[in-house]
């Protein structure tokens, strides 16, 4: 058969989702050699040893069978208390928390368990490339509420508002943000949770990076405000706190008929997440915060340097509160995010994404992860420096 | 610990001027710091930890597990500072348990160590035993794992 022939057969709303902009990326970094990559997401350190030590332990007491389609008891009651702990909710571990493979997954089942077509979606850009084809596919209407790097790419309540409409059905809220490493404080959460309250929103929250919070920032949940936790699904997981993306690890926590619907799509999709990283799980979230906190010191010193690095290069950046990731402006080089991005892998080696993978928000930015060693970092910055030199020589 | 300690701990050859960037500090602030710390005695040296392995090391290493008997008014301190200062001795702890010094010597082979134990750290007046344990083989040193390490291939490109 033609290929065109072949195409035919694929869905329609599928056809219309864009290949992830990283993706095309990825091939060309793929075919170069001597690349430093700053272009990767997930943490340079391998899982702590006492997390991997308890998956072989899984393996050699046999645990290689389905779990419970919720997840491990025992798992569930580590992630209850592990958020009690860290944002002070406390959700049922029998009829509120669901595990599920990685916070992907999770994100997946809460669209499709909440979103009838049409409904429209909102989430603030620039933002993980996920969000947006994940409503399309669910059959929503995705929505993008701008952030700026004015204002530190917090989501503002009027800006939010000012995309309301009477579709609207859910926000997806993403803080500290993947590309962007901006973080909301308690008193910046408190418009955005009476903005979804007076318009009745579901808030998906995606809180990944909640434990990569610099400076004493404390992460706060929407879900720990008035009137949040019940129309907030709570979204983390395990892979970049603990160093553990491999396991794909993640849970959701919502009010019990929201999981009882998200486990009906995770049942008959997934089934349950793996049993030997259910097990890893559990150590991890229960004995591992010092391992936790080692980390998150060394990603901050790491941080600290990439940022002096890049404003001193002339390539300004606001100093993330969150996440592994600078997103610093180009677009005084006169390089689009991505002419920025081509031309510094071809000319210096040097992989970043360019920021309108992240939405077209994102264009005059670039991300670039400090989760890479000190040596590679210098020797990076090192390129980088050269590279916009070389520009503002022409 | 003071991070800029941890820094030093981690990688003392780093330039100030880089640590100064990790900890967001001004440079003069580093070096002053670490100068402050040599002068009071918090850092005692600056050393290499070298893999044994790869350099054809013709030494032989042994945990000596010393009995001494307690002074009054002194404790175990004043033998214990006399042991530690032969040179072939390279650490020397106090410990709990069934003996009470633990002795880590160096020497170029087994009967230099042999000569050591029975000639030198056996006769000290006050130490009431010994047992020499030969290290066979370094697997982790100083917290470095010895060996390279394959763990930890990731893509070059992630979401």
């Amino acid at each position: 058969m033609r290929n065109q022939t072949v195409a035919n057969f694929i869905a329609e709303h599928v056809r219309e989702i864009p290949r992830s902009g990283i993706r095309d990326f990825f091939e060309i970094v793929q075919s170069m050699t001597g690349v430093i990559s700053l272009g990767i997401g997930e943490p340079d350190y391998v899982t702590p040893w006492r997390i991997r030590e308890a998956a072989i332990f899984a393996l050699e007491k046999g645990k290689t069978g389905y779990t419970s389609n919720f997840g491990l008891p025992r798992l569930r009651q580590a992630i209850s208390r592990y958020l009690e702990r860290h944002i002070g909710v406390r959700y049922d571990p029998k009829t509120e928390i669901l595990v599920s493979v990685g916070v992907s997954e999770a994100l997946d089942l809460a669209l499709r368990a909440t979103i009838n077509p049409g409904d429209e979606v909102l989430f603030h850009e620039p933002s993980y490339v996920s969000y947006n084809p994940s409503v399309a596919l669910a059959y929503g209407k995705p929505v993008a509420v701008r952030t700026s790097a004015e204002a530190g790419f917090k989501l503002l309540a009027e800006d939010l508002e000012a995309k309301i409409s009477a579709h609207t059905k859910a926000l997806i809220l993403s803080f500290p943000t993947n590309p962007t490493g901006g973080v909301l404080t308690l008193g910046d959460l408190r418009p955005v949770a009476e903005v979804c309250v007076e318009h009745d929103l579901l808030v998906l929250s995606d809180e990944i990076y909640s434990e990569l919070s610099y400076d004493g920032t404390e992460h706060v949940s929407i879900a720990s405000l008035p009137g949040m936790r019940d129309r907030t699904v709570l979204l983390n997981g395990c892979s970049k706190a603990f160093a553990m993306t491999g396991f794909r690890v993640g849970y959701a926590c919502a009010p019990a008929p929201v999981i009882e619907a998200m486990m009906k799509v995770h049942q008959y999709a997934i089934m349950c997440a793996s049993n030997m990283s259910q097990e890893a799980a559990i150590e991890a979230l229960e004995n591992c915060g010092k391992e936790v906190a080692s980390m998150v010191n060394d990603y901050e010193r790491r941080r600290n340097f990439v940022v002096s690095r890049l404003n001193e290069i002339g390539l300004p950046c606001h100093l993330p509160k969150g996440t592994f990731y600078v997103f610093p402006r180009v677009s005084q080089t006169g390089l689009t995010s991505r002419e920025f991005s081509l031309r510094l892998l071809q000319e210096k080696r040097v992989a970043v994404v360019p920021g309108d993978a992240f939405g077209p928000s994102g264009e005059g930015f670039v991300r670039c992860c400090f989760a890479t060693s000190l040596d590679l970092l210098r020797e990076a910055m090192n390129r980088i420096e050269e590279f916009v030199r070389e520009r503002r020589n022409k | 610990m003071d991070p800029l300690l941890e820094i030093l701990h981690q990688n003392a050859r780093l330039p100030h001027e880089e640590m100064a960037r990790l900890l967001n500090l001004p440079v003069a602030e580093v070096e002053q710091r670490i100068r402050q710390y040599e002068d009071e005695g918090v850092i005692l040296a600056y050393q290499a930890v070298v893999d044994p392995e790869k350099i054809d090391a013709d030494s032989v290493t042994a945990f000596i597990e010393v009995s001494i008997t307690p002074e009054r008014g002194g404790g175990f301190d004043r033998l214990a500072q006399r042991i530690a200062r032969f040179g072939e001795v390279k650490g020397c702890w106090l410990m709990s348990g069934g003996y009470d010094l633990a002795v880590m010597v160096e020497g170029q082979n087994l009967r230099e160590i042999a000569r050591f134990v029975s000639e030198k750290l056996s006769t000290v007046e006050g130490v009431i035993s010994t047992a020499t344990r030969f290290q066979l083989k370094t697997y982790k040193q100083n917290g470095v794992i010895l060996g390279r390490s394959e763990e930890g291939e990731r893509l070059s490109v992630t979401p």
